[in-house]
């Protein structure tokens, strides 16, 4: 027998029914179609192709500081991410914003498709909140990434479509005392990292960079700094990676996690570590070829057949 | 075979009531006062898990008496309605007046239709931009809503702690002085539940209270338990 619809105004069965402290678990029984992943699945649907959804590209991640023996906070995690967007060939945004504070103590990156990956950390971040404020108490970091990954896996549909997520997440385990990072992939596979990792169109050339530029031991500031070189060169070879933006005043969204918390790392901070890069290439391709380009200038017949 | 007996709807509703406030009046008082940072909640209450004032959505609070399992139920209800309305709107969109009216819908619904009503009483909160903004709601058994200005006091001898709060309070008061006002009010009763003159009233420690704000100056979430060290040195500070 099916009720008829309430239209009094009080709060409906489902809200009452005691259980889960899961947001996602709620809305799914109560309105399923407020999760993303329960659309477009009828059928065969088409792939989306790129040029017509917003496409969100590098996260780099590192850890820095020590083990803990020092009595410090331990280990904590520096998470930054480009601020481009694009659709096949075009930019599609030169501020977007893909690195988020999922609650006080985790961050979360985020590549592939824009609108999904947005709507899945607008999610998350509520899921996070909606148990912290039923059962009075924090999830545990790993309870955290699996609540994540069991949202990307829900996501699968949409995948297979050609709307994929990969997020990156990171944040400091408070039973541990230590920063922690987490990689996905996009059947919700869960793996923890150690020392750095990345994802995105430009990750491959953002972790060649962290291969040198990473050490064990690094300060805050110095792991800031590691990760604006390494996303420097992401956008140096990829061409869906936004380099700093020094007309417009861009940077890249840099975030720390310590046992104090998530620090979003200010602009002039970043403006300053961004700047040293630029300069410091500067200064090499100076001393290697003086003040013109590295190739030989003009004569357009000695270049191969190319054209412009 | 049997009629049963008539029971005039008058009576009915009188002996619902009556049921109600005998399960709310045997519990402990929670209070809510309005001062020039936010929005202050206390009761008296030992335990550190099983809370009487809780965190809603950014801005609003709840605070209940009576039954433990019916306004938890309540609460969670609360929760899920703010964040989902927040989630299909804007976070800017769920508001103290919006909660408060399905509770008193429930609430009414439960107390006319259902066998026993709900011996809760409810307070919600929502902190605002400014004091003028706040706004205070008080949830009845029976769904009545009283939209309060600066204080409420809910549970045991709530009428005459009410008068005997009202006298002190006044705008624009401070923290530390409304924290001050709010434990002398909940020390008015006795442990036997009798109402002790004023001037005599009960020490009670920092261990044994339950107090939370919600501070107009906080980014996003207002909300924020005051516990252990915190709450001790704030209620050393001289209240008037």
């Amino acid at each position: 027998m099916t009720q008829p619809a309430d239209t009094s105004g009080r709060l409906p069965d489902a809200f009452l029914r005691p259980g889960s402290s899961s947001f996602v678990d709620f809305l799914a029984e109560h309105s399923p179609d407020l999760l993303p992943g329960r659309r477009l699945t009828s059928g065969a649907a088409p792939v989306v192709p790129d040029s017509l959804a917003p496409h969100a590209t590098t996260i780099v991640a590192l850890t820095f500081g020590t083990d803990g023996a020092d009595g410090g906070g331990g280990r904590g995690v520096v998470m930054a991410g480009d601020r481009r967007a694009t659709m096949g060939n075009m930019i599609a945004s030169r501020e977007m914003e893909k690195v988020f504070a999922a609650d006080a103590y985790s961050v979360v990156g985020i590549a592939g498709s824009a609108g999904v990956a947005v709507e899945l950390v607008r999610l998350f971040q509520l899921e996070l909140e909606h148990y912290e404020k039923i059962e009075g108490s924090l999830l545990s970091l790993d309870g955290k990434a699996n609540r994540l990954a069991t949202m990307i896996r829900g996501n699968l549909p949409l995948a297979l479509q050609g709307l994929a997520v990969v997020p990156l997440f990171a944040g400091y385990d408070l039973d541990r005392g230590t920063g922690r990072l987490f990689s996905y992939d996009v059947t919700g596979g869960r793996y923890e990292e150690h020392d750095h990792h990345t994802v995105g169109s430009g990750s491959v050339f953002a972790r060649g960079a962290l291969k040198k530029l990473w050490r064990p031991g690094l300060e805050a500031g110095e792991a800031v700094e590691v990760a604006v070189e390494a996303l420097y060169d992401a956008a140096d070879d990829d061409s869906a990676t936004g380099g700093p933006d020094t007309v417009r005043q861009l940077w890249p969204v840099v975030t720390t996690v310590t046992s104090a918390g998530v620090r979003h790392v200010p602009d002039d901070e970043l403006a300053a570590a961004a700047e040293r890069v630029v300069a410091e290439r500067r200064a090499a391709h100076l001393a290697a070829h003086g003040d013109r380009p590295a190739g030989p200038r003009g004569g357009s017949d000695t270049r191969g057949g190319a054209r412009a | 075979m049997t009629m049963p007996f008539y029971v005039s709807p008058e009576q009915l509703m009188k002996d619902r009531a009556d049921f109600a406030r005998k399960g709310i009046a045997r519990g402990r008082s929670v209070v809510v006062l309005v001062y020039d940072g936010g929005i202050l909640f206390a009761t008296e209450n030992p335990s550190r898990a099983l809370h009487k004032i809780s965190e809603i959505y950014d801005r609003i609070a709840f605070a209940a008496v009576g039954k433990y399992n019916e306004f938890e139920n309540l609460r969670v209800a609360g929760v899920r309605y703010a964040d989902l309305r927040g989630y299909s709107y804007d976070r800017t969109d769920v508001t103290a007046r919006g909660l408060a009216n399905a509770y008193a819908q429930t609430l009414g619904t439960v107390f006319t239709t259902e066998s026993k009503p709900l011996e809760v009483e409810l307070v919600v909160a929502e902190v605002g931009a400014t004091p003028a903004a706040d706004q205070v709601y008080r949830l009845s058994y029976d769904g009545s809503v009283a939209d309060e200005h600066g204080y409420v006091v809910m549970g045991g001898q709530a009428e005459q702690l009410g008068t005997r709060l009202g006298e002190h309070w006044h705008e624009g008061m401070a923290l530390p002085q409304v924290l001050g006002l709010a434990v002398r009010t909940l020390g008015a009763v006795g442990t036997d539940g009798t109402l002790l003159p004023a001037g005599e009233e009960r020490e009670i420690a920092p261990t044994g209270l339950e107090v939370a704000v919600l501070e107009r100056d906080r980014p996003r979430r207002a909300f924020r338990r005051l516990q252990g060290g915190a709450l001790a040195e704030l209620l050393e500070q001289p209240g008037d």
